[in-house]
C-alpha cells in the first residue's frame, strides 16, 4: 500500500516544485471536411471540432479536481489547413476565414490555442501551400488563439530554400502586423525541420495524415522537480547525476500516461503519444536554465551547457520511455527563452547569445524559441538563421524549428511583453553580416547521405 | 474499489483526526489505513479510504472536506489513489 512519505513526496512536487501536467490535445483530423465551396468547408470544420471536443475542457477539469495535479491547458491540433482549404481558398483571405473559424471553435470550447493552420512544404509547396503561407500574417494578426507553423525541411527531403526565403517575409509581415503588441504573432508561428505528426506543444501543434480520426495527446512537464531533484545531489558524480534525473523524468511521466489514459477513457479518443518534455514557464522555479545552473554552471551560456543539456535532454527521454506505452511529440528539454526566467536572467546577464543557443539546439528537444531580435533585422537574415537551423535538424536527424520574435521599433538592449505563459524577453543582437545572396539563390538543398559519418 | 488518499497538514491542534474520522463515518467511508506525525509542529496525516460504499460524488466529498479544514485551521486535500500508484509502483 502506498505509504506517507510516497504520498507527499507526490504532493511537494505538485504544491512546491511547479509540477503539472503542461497539456491535454486532442488532435483531429479534419480530411472528410474539404469540400470544393469555402463556406461548406468552414461549417463542417466547425462542426467537426465542436462535436470532438466539446467536452474536452470539463473533462480535464475532472481528471485534475479527482487526482489533484494541475492540468494547465487543453487544446486541439487540426490536419494541415493547406490540404483542407485546398480545394475552395483560391486567395489568402479564403484562408483566413478558416482560420477564424478555428479561432471562433477554440473559443467556444474553452481552449487556449488550436494548431494546425499549417502546410508541409519539405520538397516543394502547391498553389494552396503558397497562398496559407502568404495569409500567415493577416491570420495571426486577426485571431487570437490560433498557431501555425511550416516544415520547410526534413533528413530525407533537405530543405526548401524558397520556403525559407518566404518565410523570412512572412516572420516581418507578422510581426509589423501585430506590433502593437510586440510581435505577439510570431509566438504563434513556427518554422519547423522533421516536424513530427503527434506533437502536443503548441504552437507546432498539428494533426498529421497519417493519424487516426482523433487521438489524445498528454505533454507532461515538470523542471522544476528535476531542480529539486538535483539540489540533493549537488556533489554527486554524474553517474548520480543521470540516475536522479532518469528517475524524477520516470515519476513525472507515469502520471501524464494516467491523465492520457484517463483522457482517452473518458472521451472516447484513442491515446497517442505522451511528450515528455521538460517544458518552462516564466513562474519562478519552473525553469530548464536553473537546472543546468544547478549542475554547476555560473548561468546558462556558460562553457559546459550544452553539455549539460545533452544529458538533461538524454536522462529526460530515457526516464520517461519506460514509464509510458508510447512516447513522442519533441521529448526533452525546451530552451525558449521568453518563457524561462532562468534563461531570460541569463541573456540579461550577457552570458546567452543566439549563437550558443543555436549550438544547444543541436541537444535540446526542438530549436530556437521565442527569441526577441530587433525589429530592423532584414527578412533576408531572418532566413539564414532560418536556414542554419533547418540544416542543424536535416543534419542530424532531429527535430529543429524556429520561433523568432522581430520587435518592430525596438532594438537591443529593450524589451518584449507578452505576458501569461509566453513572458517577456529581451531583444538579443543578431549578426549583421549580410547573407542576402546565399538565402535568395532559390531551389531546394539536397536531402544528406546517410553515411560516411563525421 | 475505489481508493482514495486524504492528506491533511497544518498547525497540530485539539481534534484533527476526530473531526475527520466523523465526517467519513458519517458518510459511510471506510478507513483502510492511517498514517500519522508531527514535525516542527506541524501536523501532517495520510488516510487511505474506500469511498465505494458513500453514495457522494468525489467532488463534493473534496470540497466538503476542503472545508472542514478550513474550519479547523488545517490544509486537506483529496485525491484518487491512482496517481500515487503510478507515480511509485511500477
Amino acid at each position: 500500500m502506498i505509504n506517507i512519505n510516497e504520498v507527499f513526496e507526490t504532493n511537494n512536487m505538485i504544491e512546491k516544485e511547479n509540477f503539472d501536467v503542461r497539456t491535454i490535445t486532442m488532435g483531429i483530423s479534419l480530411l472528410d471536411c474539404i469540400d470544393s465551396d469555402l463556406a461548406e468547408t468552414n461549417r463542417k470544420i466547425r462542426e467537426k471540432i465542436l462535436s470532438k471536443a466539446q467536452n474536452l475542457v470539463s473533462t480535464g477539469n475532472e481528471i485534475s479536481n479527482e487526482l489533484g495535479v494541475p492540468i494547465v491547458n487543453k487544446r486541439v491540433s487540426v490536419t494541415p489547413i493547406a490540404l483542407i482549404g485546398s480545394a475552395c481558398c483560391h486567395t489568402p483571405d479564403d484562408f483566413v476565414t478558416i482560420a477564424k473559424t478555428l479561432d471562433d471553435c477554440a473559443k467556444t470550447i474553452g481552449i487556449n490555442f488550436i494548431g494546425g493552420y499549417s502546410a508541409l512544404v519539405s520538397e516543394g509547396m502547391t498553389a494552396a501551400d503558397e497562398l496559407l503561407i502568404h495569409s500567415i500574417p493577416k491570420a495571426l494578426a486577426t485571431t487570437e488563439r490560433v498557431c501555425s507553423s511550416i516544415n520547410v525541411g526534413s533528413t530525407k527531403q533537405g530543405i526548401n530554400m524558397d520556403a525559407v526565403r518566404l518565410m523570412g517575409d512572412i516572420v516581418r509581415e507578422t510581426a509589423e502586423l501585430t506590433g502593437d503588441e510586440d510581435g505577439l504573432g510570431c509566438a504563434k508561428l513556427v518554422i519547423f525541420c522533421n516536424a513530427p505528426d503527434d506533437n502536443p506543444f503548441m504552437a507546432g501543434a498539428f494533426h498529421g495524415v497519417t493519424m487516426p480520426d482523433a487521438v489524445i495527446n498528454v505533454g507532461v512537464s515538470g523542471p522544476g522537480v528535476v531542480k529539486c531533484a538535483l539540489e540533493e545531489c549537488r556533489d554527486a558524480d554524474f553517474e548520480v547525476l543521470c540516475e536522479t534525473i532518469k528517475k524524477t523524468a520516470f515519476k513525472i511521466t507515469r502520471v501524464g500516461q494516467l491523465v492520457a489514459q484517463e483522457a482517452s477513457k473518458r472521451l472516447g479518443v484513442p491515446f497517442g503519444i505522451i511528450d515528455l518534455s521538460l517544458a518552462p514557464t516564466p513562474a519562478i522555479g519552473d525553469s530548464v536554465a536553473d537546472i543546468l545552473e544547478e549542475m554547476g554552471l555560473e548561468r546558462a551560456g556558460a562553457p559546459g551547457t550544452t553539455a549539460a543539456l545533452a544529458l538533461l535532454n538524454d536522462q529526460v527521454k530515457k526516464g520517461g520511455v519506460m514509464a509510458s506505452s508510447y512516447v513522442g511529440g519533441l521529448s526533452g528539454a525546451f530552451i525558449p527563452v521568453s518563457e524561462d526566467q532562468g534563461m531570460i536572467n541569463a541573456v540579461e546577464a550577457g552570458a546567452l547569445t543566439i549563437e550558443k543557443l543555436e549550438a544547444m539546439t543541436c541537444v535540446c528537444s526542438v530549436g530556437l524559441d521565442m527569441i526577441a531580435i530587433p525589429g530592423d533585422t532584414k527578412a533576408t537574415t531572418i532566413s539564414g538563421i532560418i536556414a542554419d537551423e533547418m540544416a542543424l535538424g536535416m543534419i542530424n536527424q532531429k527535430t529543429t524549428a524556429v520561433r523568432l520574435i522581430p520587435a518592430i521599433g525596438k532594438g537591443v538592449g529593450d524589451t518584449v511583453e507578452f505576458g501569461g505563459l509566453l513572458g517577456h524577453a529581451p531583444i538579443m543582437p543578431v549578426n549583421q553580416f549580410d547573407c542576402s545572396r546565399f538565402v535568395s539563390r532559390g531551389g531546394r538543398i539536397p536531402a544528406p547521405v546517410h553515411s560516411f559519418k563525421n | 474499489m475505489k481508493r482514495t488518499i486524504i492528506t491533511v497538514v497544518g498547525k497540530d491542534t485539539v481534534g484533527i483526526i476526530a473531526k475527520v474520522c466523523t465526517y467519513l463515518a458519517d458518510n459511510n467511508m471506510n478507513i483502510l489505513d492511517i498514517s500519522q506525525t508531527i514535525t516542527g509542529g506541524f501536523f501532517n496525516m495520510m488516510m487511505i479510504v474506500d469511498v465505494s460504499a458513500s453514495g457522494k460524488a468525489f467532488a463534493d466529498v473534496k470540497s466538503d472536506l476542503e472545508e472542514l479544514g478550513k474550519g479547523i485551521g488545517v490544509s486537506i486535500h483529496v485525491q484518487s489513489e491512482e496517481i500515487f500508484d503510478m507515480m511509485h509502483r511500477i
